[in-house]
């Protein structure tokens, strides 16, 4: 039932996505126009500053990761149909595991338009070692989606949601940025680093670990009013 | 232990949100087969008193049984005897009512295939199945969100303002509805400010103004007078 209801929540969220296309767009758009600009600014006569690569390409992740978490749950806000969600006969954390898994597949899909983009403007070799990046990307993903949607739902009665989801998010947040910065930057050593990349996606799985956890635990109690 | 229950008990049941008390030592006592309407001005606690049967509210005090179990020791089973019509419709404006009936109703771990056709037909929906809700009147939204509620064929049936925006025949309808729910022991509680709708539909009526119950009474004719003389106008 728990998995079920996983599924139902994600399949619903896909298939308002695939009508609307509203959040993967302004997504892209959103994420793109920010690695354009640090592109713009910072490559000059076609060098690009050693070790930007890494911190752009997860400053793009995490502002569109924000903007995609806000968008998905002002849908649910609409019509109050989380309300309607959490009286379903099953368990309540199984909602929170549907919305996670349909904003790491809609970031995912943004990653693969970043990744290319980010290699192409900063010359960087994200390809080298293209299973190690995989996963850091997937890890740090994960580990954001995961306390982003827990603030998203908490936040979405609150009438300065859009405020106080990045002030609450990016702190407890920082963990992963700095995991997926400094993993990203070992693969993209020349040569790669790979045991230093390793060591910083075990972090990075610990991280999700410990707040997949506590949000399952407390999505409950932080859901009834 | 059976996952049905008869009965719904209310007992002191307080609930404020800061300094605001939306509901203070509220007592009621319903059974299967009653329609309760729940009547009161703008802001008494109505509302505040559905999402607390609905499991979505918690009571800062005060107990709320289910036959003879509080909603925590329920869990999911619980919330498959309830359907919620709130005020808000919990409808996805961008599915079609067909979309938006499979979805919940595979939720509920029903047969779409077996629930989904004979709710759109009741709801007058069949030619429109396949549009999207975005493009439905109000009226058209209520009917599909009623259906929606009632999908799983609850025991406890919890509607703020079922006749929103709804034509003459759609109320009679709907009404037809309620008293076929009570009739087949299901416990309703309508919350409403239309007088004349209510009366003769209820079976109970309690008045509840500021969050305190200020009558719980057997159904009579002549609600409108009622109203005015406990609540004023």
């Amino acid at each position: 039932m728990f998995l079920k209801v996983a599924f139902l929540v994600l399949r619903k969220d896909f298939a308002i996505e695939v009508k609307s296309r509203e959040i993967l767009y302004t997504t892209l758009l959103f994420a793109v126009s920010c690695v354009l600009v640090f592109a713009f600014a910072l490559v000059k006569e076609g060098e690009a500053p050693p070790d930007a690569a890494p911190a752009i390409l997860w400053i793009a992740i995490m502002f569109a990761g924000t903007l995609a978490l806000g968008r998905t749950f002002e849908r649910e806000r609409y019509g109050e149909t989380l309300r309607a969600l959490l009286l379903a006969p099953a368990p309540r954390p199984a909602l929170y595991v549907g919305k996670l898994l349909g904003i790491v597949l809609l970031l995912s899909v943004a990653e693969l338009v970043l990744v290319p983009l980010v290699a192409f403007f900063f010359l960087a070799p994200f390809f080298v070692k293209p299973l190690l990046m995989a996963l850091l990307l997937v890890a740090g993903t994960v580990g954001f989606a995961a306390v982003g949607t827990l603030f998203a739902a908490m936040l979405m009665r609150v009438r300065t949601r859009d405020v106080l989801l990045p002030i609450l998010l990016y702190p407890i947040t920082v963990p992963v940025i700095i995991g997926g910065v400094r993993g990203t930057a070992a693969l993209l050593a020349s040569p790669p680093d790979e045991v230093t990349a390793t060591m910083w996606l075990a972090i990075l799985v610990a991280f999700d670990t410990v707040f997949v956890t506590l949000a399952l635990w407390t999505f409950e109690v932080l859901m009834t009013e | 232990m059976s996952d049905d229950f008869d009965s719904v008990r209310l007992t002191d049941v307080s609930r404020h949100f800061g300094r605001r008390r939306a509901l203070s030592r509220l007592s009621l006592s319903v059974r299967a087969g009653d329609v309760l309407g729940l009547l009161g001005p703008n802001g008494a606690g109505k509302s505040t008193l559905l999402g607390m049967l609905a499991t979505l509210v918690a009571p800062n005090s005060g107990e709320i049984l289910y036959g003879d179990r509080p909603a925590r020791r329920w869990g999911p089973a619980l919330r498959k005897r309830i359907g919620l019509l709130a005020h808000e419709l919990h409808l996805y404006a961008e599915l079609t009512a067909r979309q938006n009936l499979t979805f919940f109703a595979e939720l509920y771990g029903l047969d779409p295939r077996a629930v989904v056709d004979a709710a759109l037909e009741r709801a007058g929906l069949t030619e429109r199945a396949d549009d999207d809700v975005a493009g439905f009147s109000r009226g058209m939204r209520q009917r599909l969100a009623l259906e929606r509620a009632l999908l799983h064929r609850p025991r406890l049936v919890l509607l703020d303002e079922p006749f929103t925006g709804l034509d003459d025949r759609s109320v009679g309808a709907v009404s037809d509805r309620l008293r076929q729910l009570a009739a087949q022991g299901g416990i309703v509680f309508l919350a409403t400010h239309d007088l004349d709708l209510a009366d003769g539909l209820v079976t109970r009526v309690a008045l509840i103004r500021d969050g305190r119950l200020l009558s719980d009474e057997t159904a009579s004719t002549g609600l409108r007078a009622r109203y005015r003389a406990l609540v004023g106008n």
